[in-house]
């Protein structure tokens, strides 16, 4: 499942950040802030008007990030863990 | 003794600024790096032993791996590389406590720079409030640096900062192994140095984002905030400005009675008193705005501002961020430019900068105020909307309209195939500390005072020039206006807008309406000799009578159009260079505003010709 599928309030833990293209900033920074294999991450907030971008918690910090960089994170459902 | 340079780094939101402000007070100079548009900020003081530091606080930075300029300015301070810049003898890198699995990465990749470094645990008192404990003697040992608790915004939260600085420079930590996994490593530093016993759901930012952020209440709040900043803007800010603009008047008169009558009296109170008094004027709406702005940023909202408005500003390609210049544009765009300085994007701001002009300031209120009340009927549409007011609005809704094609088409031309992008962090909330905000708003007055208040002088002196000389020989007919250069400028203007509808006397009065828009109806008064001219509202009042009887419909329609677009406003383009530090961006904006104006008001001329 893609962080951008994540349902608003699922704890969710982090697989990979994909690359889009050879050299992607992106998905560079994306790691470099913390989006890495085995992070909790949970999707707090959606925008108004289409729920583009989203605020996300990954450990004390929140981002937000529109879906088309959401998409780059690859995550799974946390088990055990109430919704 | 020598003096010690110290650069202090970390990543954003870390409470740097605040550490810089609580050790150098206000001994400090803003400027920008040199052959960049990112701001320097450098201060001094002295340790208890009493060595002197300079200090520098560098641009935050979440990695040595930069995606901004301000990244690359960081890292190439710290490389000691910079052209320009000494190599600092010590880094101390700042840290929020209470974020350091973000902070700590950054923190490790200083030690690969080979320069002694101190590591500021910032907001020391936070983390304990929030049931946080660091083994501070672990973490100094695990990290391979000097550790000191620090709290920014306390009066004596430095002091173990200050106590390490008078020691001697702590030695090189070693460098990581090449390939070291970052996050690996803070993960197994954090799980031994610190405990967290509150769970994370009950933090403050949990509680308040949950409104904040909501697809509901959240725009309900923005709402209500900016209602009352423009609220303090446009009503706070008016006894002050109204004080202002009698204290110019009561200088000029005084002035005036101790010179004799003559050119350097002209000089000194049409010239140079007039010219500043009508400039100072906007100081207090440029502080009003600005006390929001930065309360705003410092307490963490307006990146929660930019979230919720990301998707409104994405319709002209360009983010969030851009939204509260592009506001602050609509008192005057002068602060406006000046506030493009949170948009990290440098493309992002080079556009903002541009359409930022095309908002509808408020200098432009009185000339739209004039020429609607002298030419459009008084008369309600549908029975109870008013066709004055919805001309105006059209005006004000034409400049939006116009902001978001331009800002497509700038994109779009710019397009390096590099996608719009967000990805910013919300961060923690905190209460502005008093001083942070009152040194940050002398800042601004300074900046505005000095440079567009020195620049704007010089040019209403030029322009008080050109009307005055040479001057009517005795006895001649007409205004005096007339046989001046800015007369003759205006007739040898006319054949370049006469397509526009314009007579010559609107050509002169566009001269002076370069230094500030609403003098071109002071000009116009003064031009169709109706008195002094001084008193602008008054002779409003008497040109709005006077204007149908000398221009047609069509005229005016087309100096409305020409208004919503025309770049004549010496201090937006002085502040843009300021800014952008580019004339060729400043030709840039003129150019393609100049451009639009004059096709607007020609479109405008002959449609309404036809009718």
């Amino acid at each position: 499942m893609r962080l951008s599928d994540l349902p608003r309030g699922t704890d969710a833990v982090i697989d990979s950040v994909d690359d889009h293209g050879s050299t992607d900033p992106v998905a560079h920074r994306l790691r470099e802030l913390g989006f890495v294999p085995g992070e909790a991450v949970r999707v707090v907030a959606t925008a108004p008007l289409g729920g583009d971008p989203l605020a996300v918690r990954i450990g004390f910090t929140r981002f937000a990030l529109r879906r088309t960089e959401a998409d780059r994170v690859n995550v799974h459902a946390a088990v055990g863990t109430p919704a | 003794m020598t003096t010690l340079n110290i650069a202090l780094v970390g990543n954003p939101n870390c409470g740097k600024t605040a550490l810089f402000n609580l050790l150098t007070g206000s001994r400090q100079k803003v400027a920008n790096y040199a052959g960049a548009t990112v701001e320097r900020k450098e201060g001094w003081f002295t340790t208890p032993a009493g060595h002197t530091v300079r200090l520098l606080d560098l641009p935050g930075a979440y990695s040595l791996n930069a995606t901004s300029p301000d990244e690359a300015v960081t890292r190439d301070v710290c490389a000691g590389t910079y052209k320009g810049e000494a190599a600092p003898d010590l880094l101390v890198c700042v840290a929020d406590a209470t974020n350091l699995r973000l902070h700590l990465r950054f923190v490790l990749e200083m030690r690969n720079l080979g320069r002694p470094v101190v590591l500021a645990l910032n907001m020391i008192d936070a983390a304990q409030r929030g049931g946080m404990e660091i083994d501070l003697p672990r973490l100094q040992a695990e990290i391979g640096m000097p550790v000191v608790p620090t709290v920014g915004i306390r009066r004596d939260g430095a002091r173990s900062l200050l106590t390490q600085l008078d020691e001697t420079l702590p030695p090189v930590p070693t460098p990581l192994p090449a390939g070291t996994d970052l996050h690996a490593l803070v993960r197994q530093i954090l799980s031994d140095c610190v405990t967290q016993s509150t769970p994370l759901s009950d933090r403050v930012e949990e509680r308040l984002d949950r409104w904040v952020l909501h697809p509901v209440w959240g725009p309900v709040i923005l709402i209500v905030l900016l209602f009352f900043m423009f609220q303090a803007v446009f009503s706070w800010a008016q006894p002050v400005m109204d004080g202002i603009d009698a204290g110019m008047g009561w200088l000029g008169q005084q002035v005036g009675q101790l010179l004799p009558d003559g050119v350097l009296r002209s000089l000194i109170v049409d010239g140079v008193i007039a010219g500043a008094g009508s400039v100072v004027t906007f100081l207090p709406q440029i502080l009003i705005l600005f006390a929001w702005i930065l309360a705003l940023e410092e307490s963490g909202y307006l990146p929660r501002a930019a979230f919720l408005l990301d998707r409104l500003m994405s319709f002209a390609g360009l983010s969030g961020r851009s939204f509260i210049p592009l506001l602050s544009s609509f008192a005057c765009a002068v602060p406006g430019v000046m506030a493009t300085r949170t948009i990290q994007n440098p493309r992002d701001r080079l556009v903002t900068i541009l359409i930022a002009p095309l908002m509808t300031c408020s200098a432009r209120l009185p000339v739209y105020t004039l020429l609607i009340g002298a030419f459009i009927p008084h008369r309600n549409i549908a029975g109870f909307l008013n066709l004055q007011g919805l001309v105006l609005f059209g005006l004000y809704a034409l400049g939006i309209i116009s902001a978001v094609v331009v800002a497509r088409i700038l994109r779009w031309r710019n397009a390096d195939r590099q996608e719009a992008t967000l990805l910013m962090e919300l961060p923690a909330y905190r209460l502005p500390n008093p001083r942070d905000l009152a040194l940050g708003l002398w800042e601004r007055a300074r900046i505005f005072l000095l440079r567009v208040g020195t620049t704007i002088v010089s040019l209403t002196v030029l322009l008080w020039g050109l009307s005055s000389f040479p001057a009517p020989p005795p006895g001649a007919p007409g205004p005096a206006i007339d046989w001046s250069l800015a007369g003759r400028i205006g007739h040898l203007m006319l054949p370049v807008f006469a397509p526009l509808g314009f007579n010559w006397q609107i050509c002169v009065a566009l001269i002076p309406g370069l230094a500030a828009r609403e003098v071109a109806v002071g000009a116009l008064a003064t031009i169709y000799s109706l008195g002094s001219g001084t008193d602008t509202d008054q002779a409003a009042i008497q040109l709005g009578q006077m204007l149908p009887t000398h221009w047609s419909m069509a005229t005016a329609l087309s100096l409305l159009a020409w208004y919503v677009y025309a770049p004549q406003c010496v201090a937006t383009l002085a502040v843009i260079r300021r800014e952008t530090s580019s004339w060729r961006v400043v030709a840039l904006a003129a150019g393609y505003l100049f451009a639009l104006a004059y096709v607007a008001a020609f479109l405008t001329y002959h449609i309404a010709r036809m009718f």
